[in-house]
């Protein structure tokens, strides 16, 4: 019999994932099985596809999902400490028919643009100050968020509002060449620096670290003095901020603002994380995962666009059943890993 | 001083305040006519028996700690296949038909409930994505039922269960009694409600103890599915037709916000029925009282905002403690601003 109990004990700490600090290798795993199956996904594209082997294809994934990107950015924070952001897309809104009417009335880009970014990130900072003082339940508090950030949005403007600034055209205009063929606009830039930042942030500094420490346990990290009102609110002020750069994006993609905008965005944001590994529990999860996440949201567009001939029926059941083969392949990927 | 303490105390009390905006705005609050009654709160009660339907469902989902996303998608399809059904009987008013082929479209909807819950029980992917799929792909598979077109029907028996009345109430609102008074004598009277609990506390805990964790789990989505074709039947009968991009859209929002209104939490092992009716019938009120107020349409989602920030607020107890000045200043909080 003693011989028979130690078995189960070293069965267990391998499953036990806080043991998983101990193989630094099998934390990557939900990372790269999403590299491995995002690759497998676009081999099938260039093997199914003409022109899809094309650097232009891969390039434009960024600029086309910018919005996305900065927005899964924010929200990766958030459901690192364990809650959720339901409002991005309703602060994308706000933030594009804000922007577009303002521009309108003639106000100087170069002051809206830092106004807008900071009624973001104060919407957030509001949020999250709830959340934690009066412990509303953050999937509630973000829900009322969204309804107030769209209902502002409305209640300036209901209609598509265009925008003729100048900096904003230029913006929309520019081109930034890469190679050859491929050229890229400053929106992907600018979400791929937001990426790159806010893995910076989370490996290396203390934030970073105190972020994951709550989403492992909000009591451990109070006891550990770790500033846990702050670091929360902190969150949701850096989604609000990256919901209203996606908003800026958006403006600059489309040079127009309208209240109906980004809805929906929020999901799209939320399964994206998840895709990547972030664990909505919290306490687990990278940017670059999310980054992966928002490029198989994005691959999956690309091929039903490759495809060509699908209507818009077909094209909701097309991205449903790559979804869902994506996260069953993903799945058993990661559990035989493990 | 209990009752204040009661979670259900306060959005009683606004569902109540805005009853009596109702009684003064409206030119009719509750009245008998032809043998019916009348009035706006006989339309609160009917409008609400979808999201009450849902919101059911949700309730049960969330309390494994789960959460249903595709409600909405289920409502949209469930109406398709219905009006798809009946517009091509010969005699669209035939009671029997008609009731068969709303049993067809309930059944449609819990086999998609059925994939809801194996996908999170099964397979094992999380909830939230799990029913994404079927959000986002589901409403494809309603405009692929309904060929992309809206579906009108001429049937007065599919109409009665939106529009009709027995025994001077609405049948829309009688179905959603009895559905509620069906769920919680099968939640409260059996141990099921205490199973699902336990179920949503721990999975793995209930499963050692002997619970059929994935059973239940799978149950639970497959009533959230029916409700909601159920939910859908109502929506397009009401309407008389289907349409596969507006039934049930941005549902799931309103239902779990009932939810969470009436006291259920969203990590689980908690949930209470009542307060799910109460909550749903709430949100239904605001969004009647914010027409009968005349609020203008642009600031309606504004109002409700307001409405929903003013209700969270009121139910944080810690929230409470404040603004009726028993406040006491935390250490915790103290300590943190030097750092």
């Amino acid at each position: 019999m003693t011989v028979m109990s130690p078995e189960p004990v070293t069965k267990q700490a391998a499953i036990n994932p806080r043991r998983r600090v101990y193989r630094p290798n099998s934390k990557y795993i939900p990372i790269l099985a999403t590299l491995a199956l995002l690759l497998v996904m676009y081999i099938s594209g260039v093997a199914n596809y003409r022109n899809f082997d094309q650097p232009s294809v891969v390039v434009n994934l960024f600029r086309d999902n910018a919005v996305l990107l900065v927005v899964a950015v924010g929200m990766t924070f958030v459901i690192l400490t364990g809650g959720i952001d339901l409002s991005v897309g309703a602060v994308i809104s706000l933030t594009t028919t804000l922007t577009a009417t303002l521009l309108q009335g003639g106000w100087p880009p170069l002051l809206v643009l830092p106004l807008v970014l900071l009624l973001g990130a104060l919407l957030g900072a509001g949020m999250g100050a709830v959340i934690h003082y009066f412990k509303v339940e953050p999937f509630i508090a973000t829900l009322a968020g969204l309804f107030l950030a769209r209902g502002l949005a409305l209640f300036i403007n209901q209609e598509s509002i265009p925008i003729r600034d100048k900096l904003w055209t230029t913006l929309s205009d520019m081109r930034i060449p890469l190679g050859e063929h491929t050229k890229t606009t400053p929106t992907a830039i600018v979400a791929l620096s937001a990426v790159l930042i806010a893995a910076a942030i989370l490996a290396w500094t203390r934030f970073g670290r105190n972020v994951y420490a709550i989403g492992g346990s909000a009591d451990s990290a109070l006891l550990m003095g770790l500033p846990v009102a702050r670091t929360r609110i902190a969150v949701y002020t850096v989604s609000g901020f990256c919901a209203a750069l996606g908003g800026v994006l958006y403006t600059i993609n489309s040079t127009s603002g309208h209240a109906l905008q980004g809805s929906g965005t929020e999901l799209d944001a939320i399964a994206s994380c998840v895709i990547g590994g972030v664990l909505l529990t919290g306490g687990a999860g990278y940017v670059i995962g999310s980054l992966l996440g928002v490029l198989v949201y994005g691959m999956i567009g690309t091929i039903i666009n490759f495809q060509g001939d699908l209507n818009s029926a077909w094209t909701r059941i097309v991205v449903g059943v790559l979804l869902f083969g994506f996260i069953v392949l993903q799945r058993l990927v990661t559990r035989r890993a493990r | 001083m209990t009752i204040l303490k009661n979670r259900l105390f306060w959005p009683a009390a606004i569902l109540l305040a805005l009853l009596i905006v109702n009684v003064f705005t409206s030119n009719q609050f509750i009245t008998l006519q032809d043998g019916h009654l009348f009035g706006t709160l006989i339309d609160i009660l009917r409008g609400s028996a979808p999201l009450v339907l849902v919101a059911l469902g949700m309730t049960l989902v969330i309390s494994t700690g789960g959460i249903d996303l595709s409600v909405g998608s289920v409502m949209a399809i469930s109406g398709a296949v219905a009006c798809l059904l009946i517009k091509d009987l010969g005699n669209q008013n035939a009671v029997g038909s008609v009731l068969l082929i709303m049993a067809v479209a309930i059944a449609v909807s819990a086999l998609l409930g059925l994939w809801n819950g194996s996908l999170v029980a099964i397979v094992g992917i999380q909830p939230i994505i799990a029913t994404l799929i079927l959000m986002v792909a589901g409403r494809g598979l309603a405009q692929l039922i309904t060929d992309g077109q809206i579906i009108n029907v001429q049937s007065s028996p599919y109409a009665t269960i939106a529009t009709g009345f027995f025994l001077t109430l609405p049948v829309a609102f009688l179905i959603a009694v009895a559905a509620v008074a069906l769920i919680t004598v099968l939640t409260r009277r059996t141990a099921l409600g205490l199973l699902l609990e336990s179920v949503g506390g721990s999975p793995s805990a209930s499963r050692l103890a002997g619970i059929r964790a994935k059973r239940l789990t799978i149950m639970v989505y497959v009533v959230s599915g029916a409700f909601s074709g159920l939910a859908g039947l109502i929506y397009s009968a009401n309407i008389k037709s289907a349409d596969s991009i507006y039934a049930g859209n941005l549902i799931e929002l309103d239902a779990i916000l009932a939810v969470v209104i009436g006291g259920t939490a969203l990590i689980g092992g908690r949930f209470s029925i009542l307060g799910t009716v109460l909550g749903a019938i709430l949100i239904q009120t605001l969004q009647v009282t914010v027409v009968g107020i005349g609020v203008p349409s642009k600031a309606t989602l504004l109002f409700k905002a307001v409405v929903v920030v003013v209700l969270c607020l009121s139910q944080s107890a810690i929230f409470r403690e404040k603004v009726f000045g028993r406040f006491k200043p935390r250490p915790a909080v103290r300590a943190e601003v030097p750092a």
